[in-house]
């Protein structure tokens, strides 16, 4: 077990700070809404007819409770043995017998129909206007567009928080874990059907205010869907253990207005096409650095450390296959190590993150290579190898 | 102990470890198929029919349109290219229906790959029947070759009213027989 | 009353090769004790981990393990080997049989148990750590990305499965075979008969679950792909697998429960149990209707409606069988002369406590509505309102009711009270806010949560201890009592208990029942 104890005293304390500061600022947009107690309506008005149903359902058990529970406090009362009562002989009767076994059967079938008439309706996915494929990795959530006109538009959503914040080094922001890189957007008042399918593991697709869970299992789609009513920023989390980092892969959604939407869309097929002319330009050292220290913060770092030290992953500080040939380094960077964890990257960056990262982790932490590796190189690589 | 409550436990026990025996053996013989059929009856996970379809002659409805979008996707550990060649294709049902799917092969050594289909909305599966499907077959393929898998199918013309749009996915499964170099191996670690 | 032909042997090899019904119970007690603890160690770990937002004490890799071990210890090593020992001892006495149908398979059950658990513990040492996929080992992160040491748990889980199915038959022929004469079975106290429908719950599903296991160990090792899509197989198979076993076996933690508070309820109120003849019904129909029922925990998965509404149903009429049991304990207390001795206060806990996870069972039991709650931590609330305090309250009411019986001497009564009141309120503090969080979004199973989640999760954490401590003290009292309790000199220790285990002496001699008692 790896203990950490030395860190907690000082790190309790920035975590009760960052706590109370965060309440008592309020100055972003979004506050940490703290102390709720009850599932939220959310945006869409599946997620008002859940909210009915769970209240009639809680009002109904309340009614109960209060009964029940008053019956027997009653007798608790009075019916003690130092009140000197003497006890009665009856224990049985078959009309009360009867009548608490059909009665709840009664209520019971009250609770069915709305619950019914609820659940055929999130079953119909049918007309949608958007349709977004969601992949689960191990630990992040992967978006595709696969309507005509996006098809290019795919990206990994990966989160954001830094690894200071959760090591109590920080203070936290409002939005802790539930923040990412690149929020999936979608337009406001428009069905959206989500294909939700995984790489690895099963995960579980959760935006609370979108009323939408959906378990993502390698192999198959599983589908689900929303029309949200109000544009916003609306977060969830991985809702089934996928090893790890389940607790931190979050999902952020962004609805906006159609017109909107269409300009992100645009925005990120152009970005698709930009990428494509970057494959074929060449980068100096630094750029590639500096390109390459991002995505080695969002993909390598909670395996690898933050110095290249190690962990879950094997050390990248002068390890022998970052200081070694360009092609072995990329074949793992591209190809993944069968067997460990080490996944496959090359489906998931593009050549130029890949460049990026494999010259970063060639000059970085005390490797010092020295030399370069462009996106052609990546592409030659995953080409003819 | 009378002989005769010895004799009576024995034959609970007898009757008990029956139970038990059997209950083992029904998670096996008939949980497994019984959930194999379920899932070809019920299009459980979108799963289809991993039987060839024989094409019975019947009338194209040409007045129904319904829309195929093909998904193709890779398993964990997977490194080949992967796409259909066709986003999304507007069919008739009855109708033969032909597309492929292009994958290639970047490693350097040979590998064999496996498909495998899930179809959504998941009660459409039993109305989706594939007369020729690479999925039938694992795909061996080259290192630093690609090919082309064909895929042919007929969408039934039962199929309800309100489906009006159907998403294959494929998802490549390497199923390459273990020959990890052990050295690769100790080198990662 | 017990003739005493022999005595126990000596030392260390009494407790080895004894085959008394008596010695064997009180080592299922003991271990199960053990087990709790450690159990619970694990749980202090994950709620000091928890107890702030941020990674203080342990890494995720680690939490993870705590979850799922903590899952499995507190399942299969505390609360089954506590009610098996509970029949163990008082099953014989309650039916007047001189003990268990089959002794030495007895004796083999219990000590296979700590080798299972020997087993299990080990895999903390190993490469890749313990287990860590949840005590529900879901498909593939359980196979294939599942640590080395998952070979290790399919081992144990099996000694431990085989364990529980030769205790199940061991109750069940001696409930069928071994009452004395005149114990018909509807004569037969209630625990007794929680306990036969519980037996059969587990011969019939424990198998099932040795099945999952070894279609695992299968996919592993020998290239099948039960569990892969590769293959042909389904990850979803496994769930459905592993959940029809494992709904029953939410009801086998719980029966033997609501047996215990049926016979401590009327004893205190000192008035017959009300509707004895429904309860036994009560009870067959939920052991009946936890077969048809476990899909209710795969919701999320992706069935079709109609089966999504099947499963639906069929957990929503759980809550009448449940509701009848619930209203004849109220009638039972209804105009009787009640005290509220230790037991008595647990036994009540018990009701009101079992009831709310009743209610939060009812509304996860709603498909639409669970697809919100589903895997958050309204869910843990849920389970473990159903489990500590069904299960767990109901064993420690056990515990201090039949206490007197087994060492002849009394606890400290005081004592007993506070370790109740500091139960229920630790109890309540630790899971009810756990609700709030859940219902809020949080996801169960986490190492680190939102600021949002913040504030209950302190307090959960707070409860948590306070629960953790209220153990130390029934270890103490129960230690207490033994070593140097008051000596009860009479059979009948509660005033208004019925049954034939307080027709024997306190202590009951390590014989009982050598001759049949007349049953009127």
């Amino acid at each position: 077990m790896s203990c950490k104890i030395n860190r907690l005293i000082g790190s309790t304390r920035i975590a009760i700070v960052a706590l109370f500061s965060v309440v008592a600022s309020g100055a972003g947009a979004e506050e940490v809404q703290r102390w709720r107690v009850n599932m939220e309506p959310g945006v869409t008005e599946i997620g008002s007819r859940i909210y009915d149903l769970h209240m009639t359902v809680f009002w109904i058990c309340v009614v109960i409770g209060v009964a029940v529970f008053g019956v027997m406090l009653y007798s608790i009362y009075s019916h003690r043995k130092s009140r000197g009562v003497t006890p009665a002989t009856f224990h049985e009767s078959t009309l009360v017998e009867v009548a608490w076994t059909v009665v709840p059967f009664l209520i019971l079938i009250a609770m069915a129909v709305p619950a019914t008439t609820t659940l055929i309706d999130i079953y119909n996915t049918d007309e949608s206007e958007v349709d977004i494929l969601v992949t689960g990795y191990q630990w992040k959530w992967k978006y595709e567009y696969i309507n005509e006109g996006g098809e290019n538009v795919s990206f990994f959503s990966t989160l954001s928080t830094p690894r200071s914040e959760i090591d109590n080094e920080d203070e936290k922001n409002t939005n802790y874990l539930l923040e990412v890189d690149e929020p999936l957007v979608i337009p406001v008042g428009k069905k959206v059907r989500f294909l939700v399918t995984a790489y690895d593991v099963i995960h579980a697709w959760w935006v609370p205010a979108l009323a939408v869970k959906k378990d993502a299992i390698p192999g198959f789609i599983n589908e689900t869907w929303t029309l949200a009513l109000e544009e916003g920023v609306y977060r969830g989390q991985c809702a089934e253990l996928c090893g790890k980092d389940h607790g931190f892969m979050p999902i952020v959604v962004k609805v906006v207005s159609e017109s909107e939407y269409h300009e992100w869309l645009g925005e990120k097929v152009a970005q698709a096409s930009e990428i494509k002319e970057l494959m074929s330009q060449q980068f100096d050292l630094d750029q590639l650095v500096e390109r390459g220290d991002e995505v080695y913060q969002r993909n390598c770092l909670a395996c690898h450390g933050a110095q290249g030290e190690g962990g879950v992953g094997a050390a990248i500080a002068g390890s022998a296959i970052a200081m070694g040939e360009v092609a072995g380094h990329l074949d793992s960077i591209v190809n993944g190590v069968p067997g460990t964890a080490m996944q496959a990257f090359g489906n998931q960056l593009n050549d130029v993150d890949l460049a990026a990262v494999t010259t970063y982790q060639r000059n970085a932490f005390g490797n010092n290579m020295g030399d370069l590796v462009q996106p052609i190189d990546v592409y030659n690589f995953k080409q003819g190898q | 102990m009378s002989e005769a409550r010895e004799k009576a436990i024995g034959r609970t026990v007898k009757k008990l470890s029956v139970v038990v025996v059997a209950m083992f053996a029904f998670v096996f013989v008939v949980m497994v198929p019984l959930y194999d059929v379920l899932c070809d009856a019920l299009g459980l996970n979108g799963k289809t029919s991993n039987e060839r379809y024989r094409a019975v002659a019947g009338e194209v409805l040409t007045e129904r349109e319904v829309t195929i979008q093909f998904i193709a996707q890779n398993n964990d550990g997977m490194t080949w290219g992967f796409r259909p060649a066709d986003n999304v294709l507007r069919v008739n049902p009855g109708a033969v229906n032909e597309t492929v799917f292009l994958a290639s092969n970047p490693q350097p050594r040979a590998m064999i790959a496996q498909a495998i289909p899930s179809i959504s909305p998941s009660r459409a599966a039993e109305y989706f029947h594939k007369t020729e499907c690479f999925c039938f077959n694992q795909q061996p393929l080259d290192g630093g070759s690609s090919t082309e898998m064909p895929l042919q199918f007929i969408v039934d013309q039962g199929l309800p009213a309100d489906i009006r749009t159907i998403t294959l996915s494929y998802t490549l499964f390497d199923v390459t027989p273990d020959e990890v170099s052990d050295d690769q191996h100790l080198a990662a670690r | 009353m017990g003739d005493h032909h022999h005595g126990p042997a000596k030392g260390i090899t009494r407790w080895l090769t004894t085959t008394n019904h008596k010695d064997i119970g009180t080592m299922y007690l003991w271990f199960s004790f053990a087990m709790f603890l450690l159990g619970g160690a694990f749980a202090m770990v994950i709620r000091a981990e928890l107890f702030q937002p941020g990674l203080q004490l342990i890494e995720p890799a680690f939490f993870n393990q705590m979850t799922t071990m903590h899952g499995l210890i507190m399942v299969f090593g505390a609360i089954m080997p506590a009610f098996v020992g509970l029949a163990n001892w008082m099953i014989p006495l309650m039916i007047g049989a001189p003990d268990m149908a089959l002794p030495r398979m007895n004796n083999w059950s219990f000590w296979i148990l700590p080798f299972a658990f020997a087993i299990l513990a080990s895999s903390f040492f190993m490469e890749g750590g313990a287990p860590n996929f949840g005590w529900t080992f879901y498909a593939p992160l359980s196979t294939t990305y599942a640590p080395p040491s998952v070979t290790f748990f399919i081992f144990g889980v099996h000694i431990l499965g085989l364990s529980s199915i030769m205790g199940a038959i061991n109750i069940a022929a001696t409930v069928m075979n071994m009452r004395a004469p005149g114990m018909t079975y509807m004569k037969m106290p209630l625990f007794v008969w929680t306990w036969f429908i519980t037996a059969y719950l587990l011969i019939a599903v424990m198998p099932v679950l040795a099945g999952a296991v070894t279609m695992m160990l299968m996919d592993i090792h020998f290239g099948t792909s039960f569990f892969s899509a590769a293959g042909g197989g389904d990850p979803v198979l496994f769930q459905h697998i592993f959940w029809f076993f494992g709904h029953p076996e939410v009801y086998i933690i719980i029966l033997p429960g609501f047996g215990v508070v049926s016979q401590v309820i009327p004893t205190f109120s000192r008035k017959r149990l009300f509707g004895y003849d429904s309860m036994v019904y009560a009870t067959a129909s939920i052991a009946f209707l936890s077969f048809i029922v476990w899909a209710h925990h795969m919701y999320t998965v992706g069935m079709p409606v109609a089966g999504e509404l099947f499963f639906m149903y069929a957990t929503m009429l759980i809550a009448v069988p449940t509701g009848v049991k619930v209203f004849n304990w109220i009638s039972t207390m209804w105009r009787g002369a009640m005290t509220f001795e230790t037991p008595m206060l647990f036994a009540i806990g018990f009701v009101v406590l079992f009831t709310m996870g009743g209610f939060t069972g009812l509304m996860l039991a709603i498909a639409p509505a669970d697809f919100q709650y589903h895997d958050s931590y309204f869910v843990v609330a849920h389970f473990h309102y159903t489990m500590v305090a069904g299960a767990i309250f109901s064993m420690t009411c056990a515990v201090y009711y039949w206490l007197p019986k087994w060492c002849g001497r009394m606890y400290n009564e005081t004592l007993g009270k506070t370790q109740f009141w500091v139960s229920f309120v630790g109890f309540n503090l630790t899971f009810f806010p756990q609700h709030f969080v859940g219902l809020a979004g949080m996801p169960r199973r986490i190492p680190d949560y939102a600021l949002q989640f913040a504030d209950f999760n302190l307090m959960s954490s707070v409860g948590a201890f306070i629960y953790g401590a209220s153990q130390l003290l029934f270890l103490y009292n129960v230690v207490a009592t033994i070593v140097a309790g008051e000596p009860v000199e009479k059979e009948q220790v509660w005033e208004g208990a019925e049954g034939l285990e307080w027709t024997v002496a306190s202590p009951a001699p390590y014989h009982t029942f050598t001759t049949p008692p007349d049953v009127k």
